[in-house]
């Protein structure tokens, strides 16, 4: 394989596994952020005892 | 009078004529249409690709047919639907319809397991460049690493079209086999000890709130950061939106009913259409299917292994099997974990966990996909 595959190959392997770790990274923290901001509310849990 | 009955007959035995003198490949794409049909009737291998599939194979190898060419019923379906990549699309929004994200969002973590389980693309890339293929053409190959079949049509009718029956065959097949395929890798890369880990069951924790948001949550963040592959995650996340927004069930019931079979049928037909033995008999058909059974072997090895990490790094929380379904194959992928799970302890019930791996697998074949479409983009080299 010539150095400009090689180069293209890499790249691709280290930005893109890279990039695809980081983009489902940043998701997982936003849907945190959702579940916090959203909360789940059991039902009947607002009325009182 | 004679010479014009002479003529006739030729038009009748022409068919059998060429199958004779030059109708070897021909032959031989019959054979595999009728393995594909007897695969998709008999043995129930993904039927609903392979019965179409395996016919629109049987049609376009028949001698002087003509289906594939300007005009013919094979040539109108693939330019209506894989030349300009809508097919796929609508597949999506009928996926997007069908699966429920609840599992993933309880715990948005395993997402991670879903980027491991794409290592296989990247792999096969580096495979498929070092074989001599083209960069596009590697690109597209690697994508049957994706292990979800619209994604790599998609991405194989754009960038290496003259690819694409090997290419979509291969991918539908190696899904297929996952139960198959993933099972050695499993066990022969975890220790008795692991496969035994008991998880903690999973608490209902996502709103009604949440699970309407994350579709569009998913579409803003992954088209900022990889535009290029926004139709095929926002064909996915319309299709999930209007599941969880359930105003509009008549829409959500035709994209994973009527909408969806209707595509299927005519994308399974074209993509047979392409099966044409003269250009599919080559070397390079073997290849690529030699490419994505490595690129699906190793997405489970990654995702094993990411296990493995996670395991130790959490103190033994997590059983290392439930990084195998950090692919696309859905719900195939979680059910082998199960079954592995059980086979060891028939009290560990793993499917959850493994769901909610599997359909991060979904969205990370896409979100892979997505980066590798945006990193070409940004080299200039589409």
């Amino acid at each position: 394989m010539d150095n400009a595959k090689w180069t293209f190959g890499l790249t691709m392997m280290i930005v893109g596994m890279g990039g695809t770790f980081l983009t489902l990274w940043i998701l997982s923290l936003v849907m945190d952020l959702l579940k916090k901001v959203f909360p789940l509310v059991k039902a009947g849990s607002s009325e009182k005892k | 009078m004679l010479e014009s009955l002479q003529t006739g007959l030729y038009g009748l035995t022409s068919g059998v004529s060429y199958l004779f003198s030059q109708g070897g490949p021909n032959v031989i794409m019959l054979l595999i249409a009728a393995a594909l049909l007897y695969l998709g009737v008999k043995k129930e291998v993904e039927p609903l690709l392979l019965v179409p599939i395996g016919f629109g194979c049987l049609l376009v190898n028949i001698p002087l047919s003509d289906l594939m060419e300007q005009g013919g019923l094979l040539r109108i379906l693939y330019d209506m639907g894989i030349a300009n990549e809508v097919f796929p699309l609508l597949i999506f929004v009928g996926i997007g319809a069908m699966i429920d994200f609840g599992s993933l969002l309880e715990n948005p973590k395993m997402l991670l397991f879903g980027a491991a389980g794409q290592f296989g693309i990247f792999f096969t890339l580096l495979l498929a460049l070092a074989l001599g293929f083209p960069q596009l053409e590697a690109v597209s190959i690697a994508v049957i690493g994706a292990c979800d079949g619209p994604t790599a049509i998609y991405v194989a009718s754009q960038y290496a079209p003259q690819l694409l029956a090997p290419i979509s065959v291969a991918a539908y097949s190696y899904m297929a086999l996952v139960p198959i395929i993933q099972p050695p890798i499993m066990r022969a890369l975890t220790t008795p000890k692991e496969r035994v880990i008991k998880m903690a069951p999973i608490k209902r924790s996502v709103s009604p709130q949440t699970k309407l948001l994350f579709p569009i949550v998913v579409t803003l963040v992954t088209g900022l950061l990889a535009p290029k592959g926004l139709p095929l995650m926002g064909t996915i996340m319309l299709g999930n939106f209007m599941r969880e927004s359930g105003v509009v069930a008549r829409l959500t019931k035709a994209s994973e009913n009527e909408i969806a079979n209707i595509v299927t049928l005519f994308l399974g037909l074209a993509i047979g259409g392409t099966m044409e033995g003269h250009a599919f008999l080559k070397p390079a058909t073997l290849m690529i299917f030699g490419m994505g059974f490595i690129a699906i072997c190793m997405d489970t090895v990654a995702g094993v292994v990411f296990g493995k990490i996670v395991c130790k790094l959490t103190g033994g929380k997590v059983n290392p099997l439930i990084g195998a379904a950090g692919i696309s194959a859905f719900p195939m992928a979680a059910r082998v974990v199960q079954v592995q799970g059980q086979r060891y302890d028939k009290k560990n019930h793993l499917l959850m966990h493994a769901a909610g791996v599997n359909t991060g697998g979904q969205i990370g074949s896409v979100v892979a996909a997505a980066v590798m479409l945006s990193v070409l983009k940004g080299m200039g080299l589409i």
